[in-house]
C-alpha cells in the first residue's frame, strides 16, 4: 500500500484586511482639510502613522484536511470566494499556508490559468518552449513531445507566427495543447476549462482523463464547471467558507452543493452579470402583474407574466429556458420549457448565436390560475444545473375578491353552469 | 520519489541551492526569452546596445572632455569615459531590470511555481550580452589609440564583471522585494541611479577628489570601474586594496540582498 499522493493536514490561511481609508485621499483632498482645521488635520497625521492601523483577519481557508489517493481525480467545488483558488496557491506553492502542513508526494504541475507564461512577442514554436519550461518541462521532454503538441492544438502553419496575431480561440489551444502533454505524478487543474469551445472543452477533459487512467496520475481538479467534475472526478470537497463542508463520492458532494447553491432571490427582477463561458446564460429576469409593473406580489385572479432573456454564444447548440413552479410545500405544480411548442424546429436543436426572450404568462383569472399563497419559479438552461435561479411569487389575496377554496389553483372560471330545465 | 512539503514558514538555505540548481534548465528559458523578445519590433535590433553608450560617450567627450576639461588621468578622455560607460551601464540598467523584475512578471508570480531568484538572475544575465556587444567599441578604440592591456587583464577584466553582476544581483534583489510592496521603488530608482553614477568615477577620475576620495571607495564601482582602467591601460597600477574593499562591500551587499529576498519571498503572491 503506497501512501497517499497529497496529504493535507489542518491548512489555514489567513489575509490581513487593513482599514486603511485615509491613504486613498488625493493629495487635493488633504490640502483642502488642512486649510480648514490645521492642527487636527496634523493631529490626525501623526496618529496615522504612528498608532498601529486597525486590522482585521480574514480567514480564506480554515483546518482544511483531506487526503488523495495515487491515481485519484479529485475534484473541489465550492462557491465564489469558498477558498479553492487559495487552496489551488498553497499546494502548488505559490503561497505559503499560515498554519498546517501539506505533503505532495511525487512530480507536481500546475495548470491555473491556460496560457502561463505564454509571450506576446513569441511565436507559436516559441512559446510551446517557454511555457513548456515554465509549467516544469525539461527541454528534451519539450522536443519529443512537439509535434504531439502543434497537432492537438491543429496550429500546424502559424508555428512561426507570433502569438500576438493568433486568434484568442487559437492561443487558447495552443496553451491547452501544451499543458496537456506534460506528465507530472501530480496534476493541480484550476478553472482552465472555462475557455475555448465546447469541442475543444471535450477534447480536453478526455485527454485529461486519458492522462490520468494510462499512468495512474493524480489530478486535483477545481472548478465551477459541474458537469465535468461529475463526468470526470471519483471523490469531491466541497468548500464552504474556507472549511470542509463535505467529503465524499462525487455524486452526493455534487447534489449537496447544488441544493445549497440553487440561488432563491426574493425580488422581482434579476440581472445576471456577463457571462464569460461558452454556455448559454441568462441576462434577466422579471416578474410582471397585468398592469406591466415589475413586481411579484400578484393579486390573485389577475393575469402576470415572467419573461427570461437569455444569451448563446455558440453556434447551433440546443438552448432552452425550462421554468418550475413550485409550491411553498414543495410540490411540483408544472414545468414546461419556453421551445416545447416548436418541436423539432430549428429552434429547438440549432440555436443561433444572439440574445432570446421568452415569455411565460400565467392565465387570466379562475381559468387554472395560481391560488393564496408562495410560489417558487426555478429557472434552468438547457440542463445546466449550475445555471439554477429561483424567484418567488406571493399570489394575495387581500381584496378578498374571492371565495379562499382550499388548494393550489384557482379553478372557478373552469365552470359553467346554465338553466336546463325550467 | 520527489516529495514536496509544504509548512508556513523554511529558511533552509542548502534546500535553496539544490532546487535552484535542479531549475537551472529554466534559468536559460528564461534568458533566451529575454533575449528573444528583447529588441523585437526594432528596425536596428540589437545595434542598440552600442548605439547607446557610443552617443553617451560622444556627448560627455564634448561636453566634460573638451569643453569643461575633466582631467583623465592621462588617457584620451573618449576611451576613458567609455570605459567607465561600459561597466556602469552595465550595472545601472541592470539594477533597474532586476528591481522592476518581479512586479513585471506579474501574471508568473502568481501563476506557477518556481525559484523566484531566477527572475531577477536572467533579468541581469540578459544585460551581460549587451555588455559585450559593447565591449566591441572599447576594442575598436583601444586599437584606435593604441593602447595594449596589461597582461593581468585577462584575469581581471572577467573579475570585474562578476563582481558588478553581483553589487547589481544584490542591490537589485533587495529593491525587488521591496518593490513589491511599495512601489515607491519606481519612482526613486531612476533619480538614485542619476545620482549614484556622480558618486561613481565614471566621467572623472577618482583623483580630483584629493583626500575625499575614499569616500568613493565605499561605492564597489569605484573599484572596478578603477582596476578596469588600470588593466586595459597599463597605468595607474591596479589598486589591490581598493578592489579587494569592493569586493568586501559587495559580497555584503549581495548576502543582505539575499537574506532579504528569500525572507520576503513567499508572500510575494500575496502583496504584488
Amino acid at each position: 500500500m503506497s501512501k497517499p499522493a497529497i496529504e493535507v493536514k489542518n491548512i489555514s490561511k489567513s489575509y490581513v484586511v487593513s482599514h486603511s481609508y485615509e491613504s486613498y485621499e488625493t493629495l487635493r483632498d488633504i490640502l483642502g482639510k488642512f486649510f480648514v482645521h490645521p492642527l487636527r488635520t496634523c493631529w490626525t497625521s501623526i496618529q496615522h502613522v504612528l498608532l498601529p492601523k486597525e486590522k482585521e483577519r480574514f480567514w480564506a481557508l480554515r483546518d482544511v484536511s483531506f487526503t488523495i489517493e495515487r491515481g485519484e481525480i479529485f475534484g473541489v467545488i465550492g462557491a465564489n470566494g469558498a477558498g479553492k483558488s487559495t487552496l489551488l496557491k498553497i499546494l502548488n506553492r505559490i503561497t505559503p499556508p499560515t498554519e498546517g502542513e501539506a505533503v505532495l508526494r511525487g512530480s507536481l504541475s500546475s495548470l491555473l490559468e491556460v496560457g502561463t507564461g505564454f509571450h506576446p512577442e513569441l511565436t507559436g514554436r516559441e512559446n510551446v518552449f517557454f511555457s513548456g519550461a515554465i509549467m516544469g518541462m525539461k527541454r528534451q521532454e519539450i522536443i519529443r513531445k512537439f509535434d504531439d503538441i502543434t497537432t492537438f492544438a491543429d496550429v500546424g502553419r502559424f508555428l512561426d507566427t507570433p502569438v500576438k496575431r493568433y486568434s484568442s480561440g487559437m492561443q487558447v489551444r495552443l496553451a491547452f495543447s501544451v499543458a496537456a502533454h506534460m506528465e507530472p505524478d501530480i496534476l493541480l487543474v484550476d478553472e482552465v476549462l472555462a475557455v475555448g469551445d465546447a469541442s475543444f472543452q471535450r477534447r480536453c477533459l478526455e485527454k485529461i482523463r486519458e492522462v490520468s487512467a494510462r499512468d495512474k496520475r493524480t489530478i486535483l481538479f477545481v472548478s465551477h464547471n459541474l458537469s465535468a467534475v461529475s463526468s470526470l472526478c471519483t471523490r469531491c470537497l466541497y468548500l464552504k467558507e474556507g472549511r470542509v463542508h463535505m467529503i465524499g463520492p462525487t455524486a452526493e458532494v455534487v447534489a449537496a452543493y447544488l441544493e445549497d447553491q440553487s440561488n432563491i432571490h426574493s425580488q422581482a427582477s434579476l440581472s445576471f452579470s456577463r457571462n464569460i463561458s461558452t454556455k448559454p446564460s441568462f441576462r434577466t429576469i422579471e416578474i410582471r402583474n397585468d398592469a406591466n409593473v415589475v413586481t411579484n406580489e400578484i393579486d390573485a385572479g389577475h393575469p402576470f407574466s415572467v419573461t427570461v432573456e437569455y444569451e448563446t454564444v455558440v453556434e447551433d447548440v440546443p438552448c432552452w429556458v425550462a421554468m418550475t413552479c413550485v409550491h411553498e410545500d414543495g410540490t411540483i405544480i408544472y414545468t414546461s420549457a419556453d421551445v416545447d411548442k416548436y418541436c423539432n424546429s430549428d429552434l429547438l436543436t440549432q440555436r443561433k448565436v444572439g440574445v432570446y426572450r421568452s415569455t411565460f404568462t400565467f392565465p387570466a383569472s379562475f381559468s387554472l390560475s395560481l391560488n393564496e399563497g408562495t410560489y417558487q419559479l426555478r429557472f434552468r438552461l438547457t440542463h445546466d444545473p449550475t445555471t439554477d435561479t429561483a424567484l418567488t411569487v406571493h399570489i394575495r389575496n387581500d381584496a378578498r375578491r374571492f371565495n379562499v377554496y382550499p388548494g393550489i389553483l384557482l379553478t372557478g372560471g373552469l365552470w359553467t353552469c346554465e338553466k336546463i330545465e325550467e | 520519489m520527489q516529495t514536496t512539503v509544504i509548512r508556513p514558514r523554511y529558511t533552509v538555505l542548502l534546500r535553496d541551492l539544490r532546487e535552484l540548481w535542479e531549475y537551472h534548465e529554466l534559468l536559460y528559458f528564461f534568458i533566451w526569452k529575454e533575449l528573444k523578445i528583447r529588441y523585437k519590433q526594432t528596425a536596428v535590433g540589437v545595434a542598440w546596445a552600442i548605439f547607446q553608450p557610443f552617443v553617451t560617450m560622444v556627448v560627455f567627450s564634448v561636453f566634460f572632455g573638451t569643453l569643461v576639461g575633466v582631467p583623465s588621468d592621462g588617457v584620451p578622455y573618449p576611451i576613458f569615459v567609455y570605459a567607465g560607460l561600459l561597466y556602469w551601464q552595465f550595472f545601472s540598467s541592470s539594477l533597474s531590470q532586476v528591481s522592476n523584475s518581479l512586479i513585471g512578471n506579474q501574471a508568473l508570480l502568481t501563476k506557477v511555481y518556481f525559484p523566484r531568484l531566477l527572475l531577477p538572475i536572467s533579468a541581469v544575465a540578459v544585460n551581460l550580452v549587451d555588455f559585450f556587444v559593447a565591449s566591441i567599441i572599447l576594442i575598436a578604440m583601444m586599437v584606435y589609440y593604441n593602447f595594449v592591456p596589461i597582461f593581468t587583464s585577462i584575469l581581471v577584466l572577467p573579475l570585474l564583471v562578476v563582481l558588478t553582476f553581483a553589487f547589481a544581483v544584490g542591490a537589485g534583489l533587495f529593491l525587488a522585494a521591496v518593490n513589491v510592496k511599495y512601489r515607491d521603488v519606481k519612482y526613486v530608482l531612476p533619480f538614485f541611479i542619476q545620482t549614484l553614477m556622480f558618486l561613481t568615477p565614471v566621467i572623472y577620475p577618482p583623483s580630483i577628489l584629493g583626500a575625499y576620495s575614499w569616500i568613493l571607495a565605499l561605492n564597489p564601482m569605484t573599484g572596478i570601474i578603477k582596476a578596469a582602467r588600470s588593466t586595459l591601460f597599463g597605468a595607474p597600477p591596479v589598486n589591490w586594496t581598493l578592489l579587494a574593499l569592493s569586493g568586501a562591500v559587495t559580497v555584503i551587499i549581495l548576502v543582505i540582498g539575499i537574506w532579504y529576498f528569500k525572507k520576503t519571498e513567499r508572500t510575494f503572491a500575496d502583496l504584488i
